[in-house]
């Protein structure tokens, strides 16, 4: 079954294929020059596809927005949440060629193909999105038919040197169907896709600790891939930023000695950053002296694997900017930004824990608290960039406990 | 929260008659509200006086009241029923005014009735431009240099300070009445006096212009947990500059980064938060284009016409939750209902972009000044769904029904290019298309947008749209082009006009490809989660997603975008049709476009289709639900247009056959049939030259009633005098040539009575007669009517009763057909014009008369017969109450339009009257419209030449009353000579200012001005109207009225106030035989 959706004739077409045999065709751009796969997952925010772009967590992923008219106010350099695309691919209805906004530097096109990364317009994006409702989350490849990587441009070649003239739409043909066989039989396979283990993280955290100095408290914040706007809001804070490697030891944390501990997001299973895992437990059980942690995301996740929780994969995750969270304490819903594909099954939650925050449409939980130290964390994300400021009073707290801890210091 | 349990029951005001401004959003406001209240298990006492609503049947309240809308009636309606509650959110800004006024007045107080949504602490916050300002400012939320002034001196010693150009708000108007921009002092000057003299509190605000900045809205609620979210945002296609009822918006918006996005959705959360609205809230912002930079320009603490196309854009229920929430409930303790699982505290996202355009009434009112500003003019709006802008934005234009395929605005091509320049910065209602055309011309985005300021996004879409056509023209049947043609909202029609060849070739090779549209739904979440609600739009993509039923399943026609002639009653019809197919166990299909209405909310009908009423998206659904049949009786003239082409390709058309409709629509036709019936019509002929014009209407004798063969809602129709007075009309009003001849009537004088009937093609059944108040010559729709007739002799009502019933079986008519007539004064019945379908009349017939017109109509069409349903033939039992329907105009809004009335309708909506006695009817139907019926003072007249006899008895009776008379020369000399004191009045220039000046001044309570020839714009009589119209003093144009009015006056004078009741109430009152009959059917 080929889906294609107001793709004209001309140029070479890109296809999107999924593990379950699904094939649309569709139109490339950004990098034209290849194909690539990830886990397909969906994002329902109309706006801050930027944000989407850069954020670290969708490292492995291949993200299509439910907003069918993707681009339209271009790429600049104040919205990224990080220094490049994190994304495998990038899936649209449309991806618009003229942006219109006076802090647009160039073209959501430009920007992929700078890159290298394969995006895809022309997609029945609802009815895909829908498909990843019904299936669950899928892997899938953008196939670029432009690409040389499968040896297309070889077998011209060979074609010639035997003596054969090129038919260029039989070899279109053939290339497309040993694409879509060479695929077929990699999306077969998770390792082969590298879509899950310890390489996300490590691809996305940063390679070396580093420090954003500022007069407020000295806060250890620990990357597993973290939003540059997590960063501005601790800095905004007045907060002194030393930022660590994923894989960093709790003895190494604890030597800098920070009035906290930040917990960033990430991307991918909880479970395969295991030596972070170990790090938190150490500050929680008594092994690195207390200190107030915050998690996010990951970070929550990690917050409670080390408590002994577990984590389980969410049938085809949270991702938009819409996502109603209750604080169980006021009984108030605010409206938070998501991208997880993960969460904390509440039955493995040890006494310590309790759920803080909960998800009003699943009833998964959104956040947690240790009830002796302070402790706490959210799967959504507070920082917003992309999606709503209504959370931003999680920082704030964060502040407080570090407050409270120096005041016990002090007496 | 659980539901406050003090709460037991509660009033909820509706926002009465449509006006500019004001129309059938706040019906479907209302009605979700009152069902939404009643699920909760209140008991809800509702009050509006517009008749053609949805929320005035009597199920959706346990206590309706079709009563006037003011303090008085309101005062005895809360002091009878006595609600714990009330609810002023949902009834437009006339709910919320008249919520502040019973505060005010104390009621509300006396009565320990609760305000419930919004405090009056709000509302004030909110409307108040000096607590607005003052609110924003502790907020630290901008907003522009601004000063309230309540005089004018005031006024330009701002704009000496600040500069121009200004924006002139009066405080506490609707739809921005009374506002304007101004460019310099005369400007300043003029739209201040004006401003406050429209506010109810004389209070103008004037703030520093931020035109050409991006308009933004948000549409967001709170409950009372603090739980805040946003609905919907939306982006003006036309910058700051135009009211938003005048301009094109999208949703969501599309210029925006997420940064400015979240910017300005958390200012409106904290506006809504510190207001502390229980409810729905509107925020209009203006974006700088250029910097992080925005305003706040206006809060609007209530469900307003955003709301409604918030609502109907993302599926959300905005009215129903904030009903809920009113009462206590919180957002998270109610269930979204398009998903029927997640919580409804959540924020909507669209996989879609929506695009609502205005309907201007600028067809009807060719001499009212077009210019758009912020002041609204438009009447209605049309909405359409796509994946992609450009299909939305042609689908849009499609759904306008002005005649207009597409971005080719016949005649754009004849503008001159400085016409295209003023076009663009002086933006009128064709702004679009010239946009369209600048591009034909090769103009550029750049020097567009410096133009326009129109965002460049939006252009360069338009530009692609005027582009593309150059591939129609070449390639219009190619494959790939056409796919992407109709990815890009072109209709086959609009290709096969642009490649001039043939819609059937455009059809048949689309067909061919393979390339037909598919429905997706509208679900308020993107796909994230399986939706309930069958609420459809079209595009060409992949997958469709329509559940497709089994069984019987009938489509009913919407009537489109409310435009004068074409009103809120034909909602009111489809959504009965769709009510009565589904008591039947038939599937309903609604396909509609209008957002504000009932019949677009998505459960009102089985299913929903929002598209364009044009053939092919029409015909698209047809072939893809393979319908029973298609129902074009209740959509008014928009459905029964249809009928043809739809027959045409093979779709059946459910009740009256084809050749009925046209037997009543085709004058040839029509004529035939009544002269073998020998049934008398008023004498006519068509005319292709002035000469033979002439030589028509003498030969029938003046008065004639002249107008345009090809008409729609009376158009430039009017009743002649004179050999003079025709010359100029064919000068002024009309081009008459062979291919656009006029037709010539002998106008014949007499009393106008309507009838609407039901029929089988065997029985006719004539729930009721209404006799014009207004002598025929006043187009039906600006007529005041009673039902039932009052002067009416048993012999006439026989005759009417006869012929109706006698054309019915002619016509072989099944289901609902209207018929005018006039009574000459010799008591003989002419026929005017039959319609073969559900008329403007229909909503307050089926609610006086208790017979459900549509619902029988429908089980007619579905194969019953009269006498199967119970109901006989002939005229059904007249009640005991009486009831006026008065007609109510938006006149202040459109300048330069006279308001005489005539043959050409100008109402843009209506109020009844109910009450046992007449003259209680009359003054509940005038107040109701708005009138201040003034019980003494100063009656200016001047009347035309033709009425200066017949005048004098009326004036004498008006000066018995005590009112002092003044009267221009002649008038007063026909006066003087009956002997009725009067004062003469000069309308010489100067004289004549003056005169105008004791308008403006209050001077003047009652003005009786009959005009000689309406349209010239600088005549006395013109002015003396407009002038009445824009201070508000009475003026009317027709002595029946003026008698009319006469006995409102004589009924309060005696002291005698009216009481108020519900329509059971009145219902009481009625006859045995009229309750015999209803039980029997009931039985």
């Amino acid at each position: 079954m080929t889906h294609g959706v107001g793709t004209k004739g001309k140029g070479p077409a890109a296809y999107l294929l999924l593990e379950d045999g699904t094939l649309y065709k569709g139109l490339p751009f950004g990098y034209r020059g290849g194909s690539n796969s990830g886990e397909v997952v969906f994002n329902t925010g109309m706006t801050g596809y930027q944000e989407v772009l850069t954020d670290p967590s969708y490292a492995g992923q291949i993200v299509t927005m439910t907003y069918p008219l993707i681009g339209n106010y271009g790429i600049n350099s104040g919205d990224a949440e990080s220094v490049r695309p994190q994304v495998r691919g990038f899936i649209v209805r449309e991806a618009c060629a003229r942006p219109s906004n006076y802090r647009s530097e160039k073209t959501l096109d430009h920007y992929l193909a700078q890159y290298g990364i394969p995006g895809i317009a022309g997609i029945d994006t609802r009815s895909l999105t829908r498909r990843i409702r019904e299936y669950g989350t899928l892997r899938g490849a953008i196939i670029n038919q432009a690409a040389r990587e499968e040896g297309w441009e070889g077998e011209a070649l060979q074609t010639l040197r035997r003596g054969g003239r090129v038919n260029l739409v039989e070899l279109q043909e053939q290339m497309e169907a040993s694409a879509r066989e060479y695929w077929t039989e990699q999306l077969k396979s998770v390792q082969k896709l590298l879509v899950a283990g310890p390489h996300l993280v490590r691809s996305v955290t940063t390679p070396q600790a580093y420090v954003i100095p500022g007069d407020g408290y000295r806060v250890a914040v620990l990357d597993f891939g973290i939003k540059e706007n997590i960063l501005r809001m601790l800095k905004a804070l007045d907060c002194h930023l030393m930022v660590f490697p994923a894989d960093t030891p709790a003895e190494e944390i604890a030597s800098a000695a920070p009035e906290g501990l930040f917990l960033s997001n990430g991307p991918g299973d909880p479970t395969d950053v295991p030596e972070a895992i170990e790090t938190v437990r150490a500050f929680l059980n008594g092994t690195a002296a207390p200190l107030p942690i915050f998690g996010i995301c990951l970070g929550h996740q990690l917050t409670a694997l080390a408590a002994g929780a577990d984590a389980y994969k969410l049938k085809f995750g949270h991702r938009g900017a819409n996502h109603p969270v209750k604080d169980l304490r006021t009984g108030r819903v605010f409206i938070t930004s998501q991208n997880h594909g993960y969460a904390i099954d509440e039955a493995t939650l040890p006494k310590e824990l309790v759920v803080s925050h909960r998800n009003a449409n699943d009833g998964t939980v959104e956040g947690l608290r240790h009830i002796h130290l302070p402790v706490y964390s959210v799967q959504y994300h507070p920082e917003a960039a992309p999606g709503p400021e209504d959370s931003a009073y999680l920082f704030d707290e964060f502040i407080a406990n570090m407050a409270q801890r120096t005041q016990k210091a002090l007496a | 929260m659980p539901k406050d349990p003090t709460l037991k029951k509660v009033l909820v005001i509706g926002s009465g008659p449509i006006i500019i401004g004001q129309a059938a959003e706040f019906d479907y406001a209302g009605t979700q509200a009152c069902k939404a209240l009643k699920e909760e298990g209140l008991e809800v006492v509702l009050v509006n006086s517009n008749p053609a609503t949805i929320m005035t049947d009597a199920n959706i309240a346990d206590h309706v009241y079709i009563e006037p809308l003011n303090v008085p009636s309101l005062t005895r309606i809360i002091d009878q029923e006595r609600p714990d509650g009330l609810l002023p959110t949902l009834g437009g800004q006339t709910g919320l005014n008249l919520a502040v006024a019973l505060s005010q007045a104390g009621v509300l107080e006396k009565y320990q009735v609760r305000l419930l949504g919004t405090s009056i602490e709000a509302i004030k916050k909110a409307e108040d431009r000096e607590l607005f300002k003052q609110t924003m400012q502790d907020l630290n939320e901008p907003i522009p240099l601004s000063d309230i002034v309540s005089n004018l001196d005031q006024a330009v010693a701002f704009a000496n300070k600040t500069g121009y150009p200004l924006i002139i708000r009066p405080a506490y108007t609707l739809g921005g009445t009374g506002g304007g921009i101004a460019h310099n002092e005369t400007e300043l000057l003029t739209i201040c006096d004006m401003g406050l003299k429209k506010s109810m509190i004389g209070q103008v605000l004037l703030e520093q212009s931020v035109a050409g900045w991006k308009e933004i809205e948000y549409e967001v609620m709170r409950d009372a947990n603090h739980n805040c979210i946003t609905i919907c945002n939306m982006e003006n296609f036309d910058p700051v500059g135009i009211h938003t009822g005048d301009s094109i918006v999208v949703a969501p918006s599309q210029t925006l980064t997420d940064k400015e996005y979240q910017m300005l959705r958390t200012a409106a959360l904290k506006i809504i938060r510190e207001l502390k609205v229980e409810g729905g809230c509107n925020v209009q912002f203006a974006l700088h284009p250029f910097k992080c930079e925005y305003i706040v320009i206006e809060v609007n603490p209530r469900v307003s016409r955003s709301s409604a196309l918030a609502s109907k854009a993302t599926g959300y229920p905005i009215a129903k939750m904030a009903a809920k929430i009113a009462i206590g409930l919180t957002l998270d303790e109610i269930t979204n209902p398009v998903t029927g699982k997640t919580t409804a505290c959540f924020e909507p996202t669209l996989d879609y972009c929506v695009v609502k355009i205005p309907r201007w009434p600028f067809d009807k009112f060719v001499t009212a000044d077009r210019t758009l500003t912020t002041q609204m003019k438009a009447t209605g709006e049309v909405m359409a769904i796509d994946r992609t802008f450009e299909g939305a934005l042609q689908k849009a234009v499609r759904s306008l029904e002005t005649g207009v395929y597409g971005l080719r605005l016949p005649g754009a091509a004849t503008w001159t290019d400085i016409e295209i320049e003023n076009k663009l910065k002086k933006a009128d209602d064709e702004r679009l298309f010239a946009v369209a055309q600048a591009f034909r011309r090769d103009w550029s985005v750049r020097e567009i947008h410096q133009i326009s300021q129109i965002d460049p996004w939006f252009l360069v879409k338009i530009k692609g749209l005027v582009d593309f056509e150059a591939q129609l023209e070449k390639w219009p049947v190619d494959e790939e082009v056409l796919r992407e043609a109709k990815v890009l909202g072109f209709s086959d029609y609009q290709i096969a006009k642009i490649a001039n060849i043939s819609t059937q070739l455009v059809r048949e090779a689309r067909k061919t490809y393979d390339i037909l549209p598919t429905y997706k739904m509208v679900d308020t979440c993107a796909a994230e989660f399986e939706a309930a609600t069958p609420y459809y739009y079209s595009t060409y993509e992949e997958e469709d997603e329509v559940r497709q039923t089994e069984g019987q399943k009938v489509i009913v026609l919407g009537s489109g975008p409310i435009r004068i002639g074409q009103g809120i009653e034909f909602d009111y019809c489809s959504v009965h049709a769709a009510w009565a197919l589904r008591d039947c166990g038939v599937e309903s299909i609604i396909i509609n476009n209008n957002p504000e209405t009932v019949s677009t909310d998505f459960d009102t009908a089985d299913k929903l289709f929002f598209e364009p009423l044009a053939l092919e998206d029409v015909l698209n659904i047809v072939e893809k639900e393979k319908p029973e049949g298609v129902v074009v009786q209740f959509g008014g003239q928009t459905a029964i247009n249809l009928a043809a082409g739809l027959r045409e390709h093979g779709v059946k058309i459910l009740g009256t056959s084809l050749e009925g409709i046209d037997a009543a629509e085709d004058r040839k036709k029509f004529e035939a049939l009544l002269k073998s019936l020998g049934i008398p019509q008023s004498e006519g002929k068509t005319a292709t030259s002035a000469a033979e014009a002439k030589a028509i209407a003498e030969e029938l004798g003046f008065p004639v009633l002249v107008r345009p063969s090809y008409v729609i809602g009376g158009r430039a129709m009017e009743v002649v005098e004179n050999v003079k007075d025709l010359e100029s009309y064919m000068e002024t009003a009309v081009r008459i040539s062979p291919k656009h001849p006029i037709l010539v009537d002998k106008y014949i004088r007499g009393k106008e009575v309507e009838v609407d009937a039901i029929s089988d093609g065997t029985d006719t059944l004539i729930p009721g007669i209404f006799e014009h108040i207004e002598r025929a010559g006043v187009h039906s729709g600006d007529s005041m009517a009673v039902y039932p007739p009052q002067t009416l002799t048993t012999a006439e009502r026989e005759t009417i009763v006869d012929y109706t019933l006698r054309i019915a079986k002619a016509l072989q008519v099944v289901g609902l057909l209207n018929i005018q007539y006039v009574v000459d004064n010799q008591g003989k019945v002419y026929v005017l014009e039959v319609n073969p379908r559900a008329s403007r009349t229909v909503p307050i017939l089926s609610k006086v008369t208790g017979v459900p017109m549509i619902k029988v109509a429908v089980q007619i069409m579905l194969g019953k017969s009269l006498a199967e349903l119970g109901y006989g033939t002939g005229l059904w039992p007249e009640t005991a109450y009486t009831i006026v329907k008065a007609p109510v105009f938006s006149f202040e809004k459109l300048t330069d339009v006279d308001i005489s009335l005539g043959p050409e309708m100008k109402s843009t909506g209506e109020v009844m009257g109910v009450d046992f006695e007449l003259s209680s009817a009359l003054y509940k139907a005038m107040t109701g419209a708005g009138m201040k019926i003034p019980t003494s003072g100063t009656l200016l007249v001047s009347v035309a030449e033709r009425d200066k006899e017949e005048v004098a008895g009326l004036i004498r009776d008006y000066a018995d009353l005590g009112f002092k008379i003044i009267a221009t020369q002649q008038t007063a000399s026909a006066l003087k000579r009956a002997g009725i004191t009067v004062t003469t009045v000069n309308t010489a220039d100067h004289s004549l200012q003056l005169l105008l000046d004791q308008i403006k001044d209050g001077a003047i309570q009652l003005v009786i001005n009959t005009p000689t020839r309406g349209k010239v714009a600088g005549r006395p009589g013109f002015r003396i109207r407009r002038a009445a119209s824009e201070y508000r003093v009475p003026c009317l144009t027709s002595l029946d009225t003026a008698g009319a009015l006469l006995e409102a006056i004589r009924m309060i004078r005696d002291g005698n106030p009216p009481s108020y009741q519900a329509m059971g109430s009145y219902q009481d009152g009625n006859s045995a035989a009229w309750w015999d009959k209803l039980k029997e059917l009931a039985g």
